[in-house]
């Protein structure tokens, strides 16, 4: 299947437009989950570090530094992606499974179009294109929402928790987030793909089919995030 | 026209079709009938390329189909129409969309030319009016004829219609009987029907082949298959208390 979706497109200017419509699907869509989620979870990082400092010694300005980390290395790249694993891998499971029970996929065959090209490709391009925006924009809001929360409960103060999302700052975790983003981005819409593609009966097997690629695609996250951070990180 | 030498196929221990022979001619609607499971829409995407028989050969104007490498096969697969047993529009375009489709996909032509086509294809179906329309705010029937919209906007020399009447009320029906009759006619296309309608038959079929068991069993044309002697054939065409009272009528 991978071949037939790396094959030469038959019009660019058609994949062109499909890509743009995927990242606006894929990508533009769940911008309101994903900013939801990381204010709230870096909300509660800041708060859950706060409540766990008791030594004295340990500095206020902790706080901040421990959910720029937590936010940038696991937060935003992986837990994100678990959550668009399920939102946009079965979103795509379902969407071309459903043309592939409703004979929408030999449809295209007949008509003469590379079908896993024309499905398929765009939404790879898309997921791995606009999945490292999204997640730049989980880090900040999820920083943003520590921040919200440090001032709305005065459990530390503004200098320090901006201190704290400054201190020790490595660009290359950014880096490090961003390669897994682009590698979770790849897993999800192809694993989601390959399961739509390959549905096979009715409607029934359409659900299957997207359990079965959000399931997949979740496993496939986790190995690979302690397998890039082996290779990366450590 | 079309040529099938020798087709078989089998999925795992079942065997579908089995040393199919049949030639199917260009202007004429060719019909495939027989029981549900006797084999008809796996022969048909045989003949298209969906499934890949086991041994034979599909020939489209003396080509062998299936020997063909993907871009060859492309190219006769602009040639070709295909009508549905669900419709098989795309649920996300509109029916303008569905119809320019094939068009965007394959040709140069401009946008004003590809509405033109699709107006006049929409036009052909009597669906002017429809064009902003998406699939599901369709009824089945209009469903079917943006479906033969689409088959005939590329000018296909071949149509392949899998069971167009289901789910059709029997005026319906005799619309689309006579869409595609009319349209085999004036487009001079060999045009292959799979159906169990015996009133699609009587209506439209020039040829006639019986398949049973995976076997053809049976061919002929339309005046023949109301006397046939043939048992099996004859319990299916006379299943249905119409048609018996017109076997007696006949008798």
């Amino acid at each position: 299947m991978i071949r037939r979706v790396f094959t030469r497109p038959e019009k660019f200017s058609i994949y062109w437009k499909q890509t743009v419509a995927e990242v606006d699907k894929i990508g533009i869509s769940s911008l309101g989950i994903v900013a939801l989620m990381s204010v709230f979870m870096g909300a509660v990082i800041a708060l859950q570090t706060a409540s766990n400092i008791e030594a004295s010694w340990i500095p206020n300005y902790t706080v901040g530094f421990t959910t720029r980390q937590s936010i940038i290395l696991e937060f935003s790249p992986t837990i994100i992606a678990l959550i668009l694993a399920g939102k946009v891998g079965s979103n795509i499971a379902s969407e071309i499974g459903t043309m592939r029970v409703t004979e929408q996929i030999d449809a295209l065959e007949i008509m003469g179009v590379n079908s896993a090209g024309y499905l398929i490709l765009p939404k790879i391009i898309a997921g791995v294109f606009i999945f490292p925006f999204l997640i730049m924009i989980s880090m900040f809001l999820g920083i943003f929402g520590g921040w919200i929360i440090c001032i709305a409960s005065g459990i530390i103060s503004t200098n320090d928790y901006v201190y704290g999302i400054q201190y020790d700052f490595r660009p290359f975790h950014i880096a490090y987030a961003l390669i897994k983003t682009l590698v979770f981005g790849f897993v999800i819409t192809s694993i989601a793909s390959y399961y739509g593609y390959y549905t096979k009966g009715s409607a029934l097997e359409v659900g299957r089919s997207s359990t079965q690629a959000v399931v997949y695609s979740s496993v496939m996250i986790l190995i690979l995030n302690y397998i890039i951070t082996q290779l990366i990180l450590i | 026209m079309i040529e099938v030498k020798n087709l078989s196929k089998s999925f795992g221990e079942l065997q579908v079709l089995q040393d199919i022979s049949a030639n199917y001619m260009r202007g004429k609607v060719n019909m495939i009938i027989g029981r549900s499971g006797s084999g008809k829409s796996v022969l048909a995407k045989c003949m298209v390329g969906l499934h890949f028989p086991e041994q034979g050969e599909v020939l489209y104007d003396g080509q062998n189909f299936l020997k063909m490498n993907i871009g060859e096969k492309v190219e006769v697969r602009k040639n070709i129409g295909m009508l549905f047993q669900a419709s098989a529009l795309f649920d996300s375009l509109t029916v303008e969309e569905n119809v320019m489709f094939p068009l965007t996909m394959f040709t140069k032509m401009s946008k004003s030319e590809m509405l033109q086509r699709a107006e006049e294809c929409l036009e052909r179906v009597n669906l002017t009016g429809s064009e902003k329309l998406y699939p599901s705010e369709t009824s089945g029937g209009m469903q079917k004829r943006i479906a033969i919209a689409r088959a005939i906007a590329m000018k296909p020399k071949f149509l392949f219609c899998d069971e167009p009447n289901s789910g059709l009320d029997p005026q319906t029906s005799i619309v689309i009987d006579n869409l595609i009759h009319d349209l085999t006619k004036e487009m001079n296309i060999t045009t292959i029907v799979i159906s169990h309608d015996m009133n699609s038959v009587i209506e439209i079929g020039d040829q006639i082949m019986f398949i049973n068991e995976g076997k053809k069993w049976w061919e002929g044309d339309k005046k023949d298959i109301l006397q046939t002697t043939n048992k099996e054939l004859n319990d299916f065409v006379y299943a249905s208390k119409f048609m018996k009272t017109v076997r007696e009528k006949l008798k």
